[in-house]
C-alpha cells in the first residue's frame, strides 16, 4: 500500500504535501486499529481456550487425586460408592464415532461423486438442497426421531436378522449378540451416520468441484473409465480437502450429545455386541450432571469433560500431521 | 403514533406488575417429581392470593445444593435427608405428597394388571439373573398366563432421581443380594439394562421396546396408558398399583418418631399396602435470612394442605393424611426468626 501511495505521489503538486501525509498518517492509524482488534480477537480465543481447559482441570482435580490413572482403565461407574472409571464412556464415543465413520464416509464421498460427476444438471439442486437441509435438523429431532420411528424399526427387523445370521460365526456372533434392544451402540453409531453425512458432504462436493476440468478431460481422453478418474485424478486431487471434511463429521460425532443420549441406552458398561447399550461422554455428562450429588461425582463427571476435550484435541492434531504429510510429499 | 403510545404504556404497565409479583413470588428448586403438582397448586394459589411460585425443577440433588446456598426460600427433594444431616445444616424437613412407583411392561398381548410380580423377582430382574419372560420364577407366580420366551429388556432411569432412590430402597429391603451387589442412591451401578433420562425417557423406552419393563411414577404408568404389573406386598398379598393401596402404605409408617419426617414407605406391612411408595420432601432453614419470605412460603404450603388434595387426586398424587399434617404443623415452629418468635402463625 505504502508503495503504490509513494508512486502516486509523483503526480500530486507540492502545496499537497501536508494533506497527503495527513492522511496517509490516518491510514496508518486506521491501519493500527484494525490490526490491533484483529490481534484481540486472536488473543481472546486463545484465553478462552485456556480458560476453558483450565477450569476443566480444576473442576476434575479432586476425580484425579480419588482415582489417579485408574479413571481412564476402570470399568465401575458406582455413584453409591463413590467409584467412577471413564473407561466405558471413552469406549463408547470412541466406537460410536468410528461406526459413523465407518458408513458416513463411504456413503458421503459417494453422494459427492454422484453429484459432481454424474448426476443431471436438472436433479442436482434438489439433492443439493436436500443434504442442506439434513444439516439443519437440530440433532434433538434426530435423537427423538431415532427413539420413537427408527429404534423399534430396527429391534423388529435388522437386529433379529443380524442376531440370526450371525448366531454360529464365530468372533461376529459375540459382535451382534442378543436380545434386541432397539437402541444401542449401533443405533447410535447409524444415528450419527446420517448425522455426519450433510457435513462430509457438502466438503467434499466442494473440494470436486476445485478439479481442473483440464485434468479429468485429460484423463478421460487416454480412455479411463469413470471409476478411474475418480480414482487416480479426483480423489488424489482433493486428498487434503476430503481429510479435512471427514474431519469435521468426526469432530460433530465425537461431540455430539443430545440424539446419542437418546438411543445409545446410556448403561456404563463395556459389552463386545455393537447392539448393547453403553454410553458417551457427552451423554454421560448430559444425563448426570444436574444429579450428581457430591464432590467426586460431579469432579468425574468434569473429568469426563477433559478427557473429551483431550481426544478432540488428539483427533485435529492428528489430522494436522497427516495433511502436512501429505502435502510435503506432494511438494516433492 | 397513538398506537406506539397505547403500546408503550401497555409494557410498562406490564413490566411493572410482572416486577411487583416478583418481588413476591415465593422461590424454590428442587425434584422433578413433584413439580407438575407444585405448579397446578402455585397456579391457583396466585389467583386467590396474587402470590406466585417460581419453582425450578432441577432435580432433588440440585434442590438441596442451592438451598444449602441460600438461594431459595425451599428446597424439594425426593430422597430425605437423614436428622444427623438436617441437624448439621440447621434445616427442617417434611413431607409435602406421596406418589406411588410402579414396575411397567410391554409384553404383547399381556394387558395392564395381567401379571404379578413379587420383590426378590424383581431384584432378580434388575440384576440380569432372570433374563426370558418364561423364567421359572415368573411362571409360578403368573400359572393362569402365557408368557412369551422371548428376552427381557430391563429400562431404567440414566439420571439421577428420587424415583430410582425408592425403588431401589425397595430392592435392597427384598433382596440381600441387591443390597450387598448394588445398594440404595439416586443413581446406582445397574447390572443391566438400557438408561433412559426422566420419567418420560423411562415411560417412552417401555412403550417403544417389546419384552421390556421398566418403574416410573405412577402418574406417568397411567397418563401413558402403560401396562402396568401388580404387586406382592409385604403380606404376601397380591395388590394393584391404585390411590388406596398407596395411602395404606402411607398410614402405618411411624411419621412421628423419625426426624425429618424421612420416612422411605417402601415394603410397608398392611394387607392393601402398595410395596413401593414414596413421599416428597421440602427442606427451609430453621432460622432462615428473610423471615417473610419464609413465612409466605409456609403460607402457601399450609394453603396447599388445606385446599389441594382434590388438586393432587387429580393428577394422581396422594395426599398427605390430616395426622402427618398436624405433626408438620409442630414442626413448623422451629422455624424462628431472630427474636425467637415463630415465623409463621397458625390460626
Amino acid at each position: 500500500m505504502m508503495d503504490a501511495a509513494t508512486a502516486e505521489g509523483n503526480f500530486v503538486p507540492a502545496h499537497d504535501e501536508t494533506k497527503r501525509s495527513k492522511v496517509l498518517r490516518g491510514f496508518r492509524r486506521s491501519d493500527r486499529t484494525f490490526r490491533l482488534l484483529t490481534l484481540a480477537s486472536a488473543i481472546a480465543v486463545l484465553v478462552l481456550l485456556a480458560g476453558v481447559m483450565l477450569s476443566l482441570l480444576i473442576g476434575s482435580l479432586p476425580a484425579w487425586k480419588a482415582f489417579g490413572f485408574e479413571f481412564l482403565t476402570s470399568e465401575s461407574w458406582n455413584p453409591v460408592k463413590d467409584k467412577f472409571g471413564a473407561l466405558p464412556a471413552i469406549y463408547g464415543t470412541l466406537l460410536t464415532s468410528f461406526i459413523a465413520m465407518l458408513i458416513g464416509v463411504p456413503v458421503s464421498l459417494g453422494i459427492a461423486i454422484f453429484l459432481t460427476e454424474i448426476c443431471p444438471q436438472s436433479l442436482r439442486r434438489t439433492i443439493s438442497i436436500a443434504i442442506e437441509l439434513l444439516a439443519g435438523i437440530p440433532s434433538i429431532i434426530y435423537g427423538i426421531w431415532g427413539l420413537f420411528v427408527f429404534a423399534p424399526w430396527f429391534q423388529s427387523t435388522i437386529q433379529p436378522f443380524l442376531i440370526d445370521t450371525f448366531a454360529n460365526v464365530p468372533v461376529l456372533n459375540q459382535l451382534f449378540a442378543g436380545p434386541p434392544y432397539g437402541i444401542g451402540m449401533l443405533t447410535a453409531g447409524l444415528i450419527l451416520a446420517i448425522m455426519v453425512l450433510p457435513f462430509i458432504t457438502s466438503i467434499t462436493r466442494e473440494v470436486f468441484d476445485t478439479v481442473p476440468p483440464v485434468l479429468k478431460e485429460a484423463a478421460y481422453g487416454v480412455g479411463c473409465t469413470r471409476w478411474e478418474v475418480m480414482k487416480r485424478v479426483v480423489i488424489p486431487y482433493t486428498r487434503v480437502g476430503i481429510i479435512g471434511g471427514v474431519m469435521l463429521g468426526l469432530g460433530r460425532a465425537l461431540g455430539e450429545t443430545m440424539a446419542v443420549t437418546f438411543v445409545i441406552g446410556n448403561a456404563h458398561r463395556i459389552v463386545p455386541s455393537v447392539l448393547a447399550p453403553g454410553t458417551t461422554i457427552s451423554a454421560s455428562i448430559a444425563n448426570e450432571f444436574t444429579e450428581a450429588v457430591g464432590e467426586i461425582y460431579t469432579s468425574s463427571l468434569i473429568a469426563l469433560g477433559l478427557i473429551l476435550f483431550f481426544i478432540t484435541f488428539v483427533v485435529l492434531a492428528a489430522a494436522r500431521l497427516m495433511l502436512m504429510r501429505i502435502e510435503r510429499k506432494a511438494g516433492k | 403514533m397513538r398506537f406506539m403510545s397505547y403500546a408503550v404504556a401497555a409494557g410498562l404497565a406490564m413490566a411493572f406488575t410482572v416486577s411487583t409479583a416478583q418481588a413476591a413470588d415465593i422461590s424454590g428448586a428442587g425434584a422433578t417429581f413433584p413439580y407438575p403438582i407444585y405448579a397446578k397448586w402455585a397456579d391457583a394459589y396466585k389467583k386467590e392470593t396474587g402470590i406466585g411460585l417460581n419453582y425450578q425443577s432441577i432435580g432433588s440433588g440440585g434442590g438441596i445444593k442451592q438451598i444449602k446456598a441460600k438461594t431459595v426460600t425451599f428446597g424439594a427433594t425426593d430422597a430425605p435427608l437423614s436428622g444427623e444431616e438436617l441437624d448439621k445444616v440447621g434445616l427442617i424437613q417434611f413431607p409435602m405428597v406421596m406418589g406411588g412407583i410402579v414396575p411397567v411392561i410391554n409384553l404383547e398381548g399381556i394387558k395392564p394388571g395381567e401379571i404379578v410380580i413379587d420383590g426378590p423377582t424383581l431384584a432378580k430382574i434388575f440384576m440380569g439373573e432372570v433374563t426370558k419372560w418364561d423364567d421359572a420364577a415368573l411362571k409360578k407366580l403368573n400359572p393362569d398366563v402365557k408368557l412369551p420366551s422371548s428376552a427381557i429388556a430391563v429400562v431404567h432411569r440414566s439420571d439421577g432421581s428420587g424415583t430410582t432412590y425408592n425403588f431401589t430402597n425397595y430392592l435392597s429391603k427384598v433382596s440381600p443380594e441387591w443390597k450387598d451387589k448394588v445398594g440404595t442412591e439416586k443413581a446406582v451401578e445397574w447390572p443391566v439394562g438400557i438408561g433412559a433420562k426422566g420419567n418420560e425417557g423411562v415411560a417412552n423406552n417401555v412403550a417403544n421396546t417389546k419384552g421390556s419393563i421398566g418403574y416410573v411414577e405412577y402418574a406417568y404408568a397411567k397418563q401413558n396408558k402403560l401396562t402396568y404389573a401388580d404387586m406382592m406386598n409385604k403380606d404376601g398379598k397380591k395388590v394393584a398399583p391404585e390411590m388406596s393401596a398407596f395411602q395404606a402404605a402411607a398410614a402405618g409408617a411411624d411419621w412421628k418418631g423419625t426426624p425429618g419426617f424421612a420416612v422411605i414407605l417402601t415394603d410397608q406391612p398392611g394387607a392393601k399396602t402398595w410395596p413401593i411408595t414414596a413421599a416428597t420432601f421440602i427442606l427451609m432453614y430453621k432460622d432462615p435470612k428473610n423471615t417473610a419470605d419464609s413465612a409466605a412460603a409456609l403460607k402457601f404450603f399450609d394453603w396447599a394442605y388445606a385446599n389441594g388434595d382434590k388438586m393432587a387426586a387429580e393428577l394422581d398424587y396422594i395426599p398427605m393424611p390430616d395426622s402427618v399434617v398436624a405433626l408438620v404443623h409442630e414442626e413448623w415452629k422451629e422455624i424462628k426468626d431472630t427474636a425467637g418468635k415463630p415465623v409463621f402463625a397458625m390460626n
